[in-house]
């Protein structure tokens, strides 16, 4: 993974020390709330309902075991023991008191660490595929661009101030795990016939309040132009996105009302400009970032392992771990692990101190010392031999981890919702908790199959509800918690906005609501090979819509 | 009036004068709206720009400028930072840039780094953090930026100071 080189560590050292000056200078009174508000959200510190929230930033979701156990720490010093990992690859601490910041961001400075641009109207935290380097589909391993932007969006001198707040994802596989379709900028790398990498560029993709699938305005931009180009569509961007109301000033809205031949002209012709400045990306440096990135040390293994098999022969939950927690890795007799954290009635997310030192330990001991984060807010270990699967999901049960349910109907996205946020109309967490006990039962649950559950809290949709096979948003009906269902939505290369399936349903009703799609979807589907999504694209609304509303 | 001279890191007194668009022309150095400057006003050697301003229909007149002026509304409006770069490369503008209204002193090195060359600023703590020299300041950047600075190590990096 990328190490910090003494340029980063100063560079992340002096952000520190000008926030330690701004937290200063409110505690002095010399800043009033106002005043100190762009500051803070310029370093990831919001004011929640209860408290100061720090959002620490995972570049595109790769920790190690060290930067975990840092983590740990953080949760135990300065917050009340627990985390939460968030849809977009980044990690919040809920209880953390202003005058502390700066010392917690000086022990994340230890670690390489810092909660810069993780909010305000600025590029955010660029995320990734989850598996890269890992996943046996990848054709260009998607991390050396995603640090090489997450390195030139960093305090950019240019791009600080935008109309709201900016989001890069990078994918280098056909099979999209990054969501980059409803991303304001979303790359997916390839290679030509040739072999040379280069990029697909999709621009104007989101959720909130207007869905959109993102328009791709370039199918293959080469590698060395990545830079200048996405320089001008921040460009672009910056001068003409709208800026009166800020439910329209995503990029989404521009392309929108711009209109997808005009956006291209205003950037390609931005682009001519910027061409053979120094923005121009030499391929020797790309190639001394990537090699921050070299696959570990992997054995030559046979493609099956024995160990793994005969001990889950006679094991369920290791039978049932492996199908489902486990991911087809490029080198045989490897695979990469997701740990769940979807533990039934739990918080989507959350990790006790204790889970992440679990984890930095188990993935020191198995894993090359080496954690993603995924958007589905579970981590993954990307690197595990086979042979060693049993000791691993051993571990992992000692430590409350070894859920069996990814991918699976209980492993729901859900946003931090009323319980935490300020925006929130309905509780989020709650809800998630209802369903995956309703849903406990796990041969239900391999039943069932893939299903995505999102829950967003409001239409924000930090929950991802517009996308979910199964959507849920919270919304406020005169002081009340309502939820309201979308179906059919998805976040992958076939990327499709749920559609609104009919009145939403109170708390109470919801949960009825969900098992009673779920019941439409077993009666009408082909058989167990069909999942959800293919049989709702298949039939449509109709059959949900008559069993939800039947009665009424 | 004084100006902060990022190239000079100090104040210097300025006699720019910035008349209003229905106040006739003064004598001296005179800076006007972009209307009043695309009619062509004899002696303008100076153009307000504020954010939303376009670029569009000043043709080769920018060649005769002395001063772009280009106008925050709010520290969080960020168009001037584009229209700066823009000015520069697209236009090929070589006269002063400034930075004028709510700026605060966290923004005070992105417009260094925008290419502007003066900031007129009416925030008291920042002027006197300026002036005092006390801005907390990041001297590592991870772009390169409009004015001459150090490359350090990647083609994208630089440090300035
Ligand atoms: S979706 Fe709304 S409620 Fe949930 S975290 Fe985002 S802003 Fe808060």
């Amino acid at each position: 993974m990328y190490r910090y080189d003494e340029f980063d560590s100063d560079f992340v050292r002096q952000r520190v020390a000008e926030f330690r000056d701004q937290v200063a200078r409110r505690l002095s009174g010399e800043l009033t709330e106002d005043q100190f508000k762009p500051l803070r959200l310029m370093n990831g510190v919001y004011l929640q309902l209860h408290a100061y929230m720090l959002r620490i930033a995972i570049p595109y979701g790769v920790l190690s075991a060290r930067q975990l156990r840092k983590l740990a720490h953080i949760a135990r010093v300065y917050d009340r023991g627990y985390g939460h990992f968030t849809t977009r690859q980044n990690l919040q601490f809920n209880w953390v008191e202003l005058a502390r910041i700066p010392d917690l961001l000086g022990e994340l400075a230890d670690v390489e660490m810092h909660a810069i641009q993780t909010s305000g109207n600025c590029i955010r935290n660029v995320t990734a595929d989850h598996f890269a380097g890992a996943a046996a589909d990848e054709a260009v391993d998607p991390r050396p661009y995603a640090e090489i932007l997450r390195q030139w969006s960093s305090l950019h001198p240019e791009f600080s101030f935008l109309p709201r707040k900016f989001k890069i994802a990078v994918t280098g596989a056909e099979r999209d795990r990054a969501a980059i379709q409803v991303h304001d900028i979303g790359l997916q790398a390839r290679r030509d016939a040739d072999g040379a990498i280069g990029f697909a560029v999709y621009v104007g993709g989101g959720q909130g309040r207007t869905p959109m699938i993102a328009k791709k305005i370039r199918d293959f931009l080469p590698e060395s132009d990545l830079l200048a180009y996405c320089t001008a569509i921040l460009r672009v961007y910056n001068l003409e996105g709208r800026r009166d109301n800020k439910y329209k000033a995503r990029i989404k809205i521009l392309v929108h009302e711009m209109g997808e031949a005009d956006l291209i002209r205003e950037v390609e012709r931005e682009f001519e400009g910027l061409r053979g400045t120094p923005l121009a990306l030499p391929a020797a440096e790309v190639a001394r970032i990537a090699r921050y990135f070299a696959p570990p040390d992997l054995a030559e293994l046979p493609p099956h392992s024995v160990v793994l098999d005969s001990r889950s022969a006679g094991d369920p939950d290791l039978s049932r771990f492996v199908r489902r927690n486990l991911t087809a890795h490029r080198a045989p007799g490897y695979t990469a692990l997701t740990i769940s954290l979807k533990a039934i009635g739990e918080a989507p997310g959350d990790a006790s101190a204790d889970q992440m030192d679990a984890v930095a330990d188990l993935a020191e001991r198995y894993a090359f010392g080496e954690i993603r984060v995924s958007h589905e807010q579970n981590l993954i270990l990307p690197h595990v031999r086979l042979d060693d699967v049993p000791a691993l999901h051993a571990g992992l049960q000692a430590a409350g981890l070894a859920t069996p349910n990814a991918g699976l109907v209980t492993d729901i996205i859900a946003c931090p919702g009323l319980d935490y946020c300020a925006l929130a109309n309905a509780r989020s967490i709650p809800v998630a908790q209802r369903i995956a006990e309703r849903f406990a039962d796990p041969v239900r649950q391999d039943a069932i199959g893939d299903l995505k559950i999102k829950i967003s809290g409001c239409i924000n949709a930090c929950g991802h509800h517009h996308v979910g096979h199964i959507g849920l948003l919270g919304v406020d009906r005169k002081g009340e918690e309502f939820y309201q269902i979308t179906l059919g939505g998805s976040a992958d290369e076939t990327a499709t906005i749920g559609e609104i399936v009919g009145p939403g349903f109170p708390a109470d009703r919801v949960v009825d609501a969900i098992e009673a799609i779920v019941d439409v979807y077993l009666r009408l589907r082909h058989d167990a090979s069909e999942d959800f999504l293919a049989a709702y694209r298949r039939i449509g609304a109709e059959p949900f819509k008559s069993a939800l509303y039947a009665e009424v | 009036m004084a100006v902060y001279d990022f190239h000079a890191g100090a104040f210097r007194d300025d006699d720019w004068i910035f008349p209003d668009d229905d106040a006739s022309l003064p004598a001296g150095k005179a800076a006007v709206s972009k209307a009043r400057f695309v009619a062509r006003e004899e002696g303008a050697l100076g153009l307000v720009l504020t954010a939303g301003d376009t670029l569009d229909g000043l043709g080769n007149a920018l060649a005769r400028v002395e001063l772009v002026a280009l106008r925050f509304p709010r520290y969080a409006d960020g168009r001037p930072y584009s229209l700066a770069r823009r000015l520069r490369e697209r236009h090929g503008y070589t006269g002063e840039l400034r930075a004028v209204g709510d700026v605060l002193r966290d923004q005070v090195d992105f417009l260094a780094r925008a290419g502007f060359d003066t900031l007129d600023i009416v925030h008291p703590g920042t002027i006197e953090a300026l002036r005092a020299g006390t801005l907390v300041r990041v001297t590592r950047h991870y772009q390169p930026g409009a004015r001459s600075e150090r490359p350090a190590g990647y083609s994208w990096r630089r440090v300035s100071f």
